[in-house]
């Protein structure tokens, strides 16, 4: 049996690595917003989707008039990842101007009711756009990366199988680190990132100190959306296939991974975002093997929220988190 | 407007009038025109009317009941539509029972459950696997399924379930401040779906994505429960016990310990509240509805597949509370009852419309912009709008004033025990 565990070892650690960065990036926008307003932004998981959408729409255009063709891929990847980023930066700004800023003094319940409206609200959204544009609402993009590298795994060593990765792969992984660094090179030496982390400290103090409190909400949301966005671009070139429904789910992993990090910690989202990947890909190769058949690969999703549910009740600061105390 | 109004509010003859007035016409326009879905929808809302009037309790119930029991199925019983007008009165009960009960958990002890519909599963296929043969794959005793009388029982015993579950779904996930519960309970709904559309390897219990088919009907007295028109009755029953049940819940001394727990839980932990026993409690309540009404929705569709309990379920019932006021029960039934025929009517009849008008060349209306698909859509802007601007809902809830002038009075200090429910119950009528 682990024989046939580390046979497939090197496959599910690329996959894992590859959802693992989409993850890590999505887990970012909910940490960002959540250090900030202390507030689950439920519509990320949407904004997410709605980048695959946007930029997938952009490289059909693309294709469409032949561009594609004729410009490098690396290009075009480059010029829809700018164009999603602001795009879907445009409307996490939006989103937060319209329906998280009026009701920032309202109870928790009522601005997580808000969010849970927005997220179905999108999603309707992009489903009506989709379909009417294309007649269905399931959208497959252009293969920009489609070449097939082999790793030969089992020249290290015997036990492990070869493995074989897409060369989209090494997109998805250098993008999210660039994305990553850059972020926390942001949130860390800049003037700007200062002013959030202010912010998220203590909102009235920061506001004393002339930091314009409501302008570096609205930065947080574009810079997480914008992120968030990138991440579904990446998405979409990485698996090909995308629904207006994927982003739910997803957000919800990476919610998970946000709190498996601590909530409100850049790099233990990025640091539970790659984990969580990992964890879910091994438990999807595994869970059949180690228990017989009696467990499909469908528990994967159990299994993501299983962890979830532990980590709440035995280490809810997450693996980095600072320990909060309530006052009244 | 206003002048006019209050004269009415002040002669409970010309409320009498105006009400009966409204019940006659509503009743004879669907009796005599009997496709008219307005003028069913019309009947239903006289008792939003009746709501509205300033009768004593008694008699507000004594009209609604013999609305319900009588006027609404003779009426809808003069032509063919009759079965589906009764489908939808049946699941109007349905879905007010559970949102009575989700009003409990978010409304009143304000924890945020996002993944309600899972309570609701698990009483559906309580009865469900035992209704049909499905239990012989397991069970190592009995025959199955069991027969149609086993239904009265199986009601108390989805309700046992879903409450059991309820519990042991909040023991661990209440030490979670309340943000994260949202997501926690989202993520067990998934998970009860994910592991039902899965049950059928090693041992098949659920029979996976297929479905559980032909569930036996109930049985009373050798009649079988076959028809809509005959589980209305069995809703209705039930619905009037719920209704009862969340009034008296709501002012005892655990509803009010719920709304404690919902204003500031530290405080309310002050005051020698049991927090994890209060809202397990609200869980436990509030699950036990769901659950009973689920085995009432198996044995109706006689199938159970785990399609029907995906997350728009519960975003559904979360819509209806807070379209009608969250802790407002009054309101949560004006809510369920407007969001489902909404789903059940207006939108198919409006897609029906739209594709009569496309056929004719009218407009043409693309595919993609058919209501019926457009859900998500309306409940997310029912969302936003009423958490932007009327968080309180359509029917606000609210909480009994009691006269301080009585309660001080010391003359009557003898009697102040009977006086202070007397006032109570005279300010709850109201």
């Amino acid at each position: 049996m682990i024989n046939e565990v580390l046979h497939t070892l090197p496959q599910v650690l690329i996959d894992g690595l590859t959802l693992g960065a989409v993850y890590a990036i999505v887990a970012l926008g909910y940490t960002m917003v959540y250090g900030i307003l202390e507030l689950i932004n439920f519509a990320h998981g949407e904004i997410f989707m709605t980048g695959a959408f946007v930029g997938t729409a952009i490289l059909l255009t693309f294709a469409g008039f032949g561009w594609l063709a004729s410009m490098p891929a690396i290009v075009a990847l480059i010029l829809v990842l700018v164009v999603t980023s602001v795009v879907t930066g445009l409307l996490g700004m939006g989103i937060e101007r319209v329906a998280y800023r009026p009701l920032r003094n309202a109870p928790k319940l009522i601005t997580l009711i808000t969010a849970i409206g927005v997220s179905f609200l999108l999603q309707d959204i992009v489903r009506f756009i989709a379909e009417l544009k294309n007649g269905n609402y399931i959208l497959t993009g252009p293969s920009l990366f489609s070449g097939q590298i082999g790793i030969k795994a089992s020249s290290i060593s015997s036990i492990f199988n070869d493995a074989s990765v897409k060369s989209s792969f090494f997109i998805v992984l250098i993008v999210a680190v660039i994305m990553m660094v850059t972020l926390d090179f942001f949130v860390n030496r800049t003037k700007w990132g200062m002013a959030m982390r202010a912010v998220a400290q203590d909102r009235e103090t920061a506001a004393l100190m002339s930091v314009n409190v409501n302008k570096v909400i609205a930065l947080t949301f574009f810079i997480g959306s914008a992120l968030g966005g990138a991440t579904g671009v990446l998405f979409a070139i990485q698996y090909g296939t995308i629904d207006p429904y994927i982003g739910f789910i997803l957000g919800l992993k990476a919610f998970t991974a946000a709190v498996l990090g601590g909530i409100g910690n850049i790099r233990g989202a990025m640091f539970g975002g790659i984990l969580l990947g990992v964890l879910e890909m091994f438990a999807a190769a595994n869970l059949p093997v180690v228990s017989h058949g009696i467990l499909g690969a469908e528990y994967k999703d159990v299994f993501a929220f299983a962890i979830l549910i532990i980590v709440l009740i035995f280490k809810p600061e997450g693996l980095f988190g600072k320990v909060s105390v309530e006052k009244v | 407007m206003k002048n006019w109004l209050h004269t009415i509010q002040q002669n409970k003859r010309l409320q009498a009038l105006i009400v009966g007035l409204y019940i006659v016409v509503t009743f004879f326009s669907l009796y005599l025109a009997q496709k008219s879905v307005v003028a069913f929808l019309l009947l239903l809302s006289s008792l939003l009317l009746l709501y509205f009037t300033t009768f004593s309790n008694r008699v507000k119930w004594l009209i609604g009941g013999l609305v319900m029991v009588v006027l609404l199925p003779l009426a809808a019983s003069q032509g063919e539509a009759y079965q589906s007008y009764m489908e939808v009165a049946t699941l109007v009960g349905i879905y007010i029972a559970m949102a009575l009960g989700l009003n409990i958990v978010v409304g009143m002890a304000g924890l945020l459950d996002l993944g309600f519909v899972a309570f609701f599963a698990l009483g559906a296929y309580t009865y469900g696997i035992f209704a049909t043969g499905q239990a012989n794959n397991f069970m190592p005793f009995g025959h199955y399924p069991l027969s149609g009388e086993s239904f009265w029982v199986f009601i108390f015993i989805g309700c046992f379930v879903a409450a059991l579950f309820g519990i042991l779904l909040g023991v661990p996930v209440l030490r979670v401040k309340g943000d994260y519960l949202a997501i926690v309970t989202l993520g067990f709904g998934e998970i009860i779906r994910i592991i039902f559309n899965n049950l059928d390897k090693p041992v098949n219990i659920t029979n996976g994505a297929m479905g559980l088919a032909s569930v036996q009907p109930p049985r009373l007295f050798g009649i079988d429960f076959m028809y809509p028109s005959q589980f209305y009755y069995i809703v209705l029953v039930i619905l009037i016990a719920v209704i009862f049940a969340v009034r008296r819940l709501e002012f005892s001394k655990i509803g009010r310990a719920w709304k404690a727990v919902r204003e500031n839980e530290i405080a309310a932990q002050a005051m020698g509240i049991h927090l994890v026993k209060t809202k397990l409690m609200a869980f436990a309540v509030g699950a036990s509805f769901s659950g009973m009404m689920g085995v009432v929705f198996a044995a109706k569709q006689t199938f159970v597949d785990p399609t029907s309990f995906t997350l728009l379920e519960s975003i559904t019932i979360l819509v209806m509370v807070i379209l009608g006021g969250m802790g407002s029960v009054p309101g949560v039934i004006l809510g369920a009852a407007l969001v489902t025929i909404l789903n059940l009517q207006v939108l198919t009849e409006l897609t029906n419309w739209l594709n009569q008008l496309s056929l004719n060349g009218v407009i043409s209306v693309p595919d993609a912009l058919s209501p019926a698909k457009m859900q998500r859509f309306i409940f997310g802007i029912i969302l936003i709008l009423f958490a932007l601007y009327r968080p309180q809902g359509l029917l606000p809830a609210k909480n009994p004033v009691f006269n301080e002038k009585e309660l001080k009075d010391t003359d009557k200090l003898v009697n102040a025990g009977v006086q202070k429910e007397a006032t109570q119950h005279v300010h709850l009528d109201s």
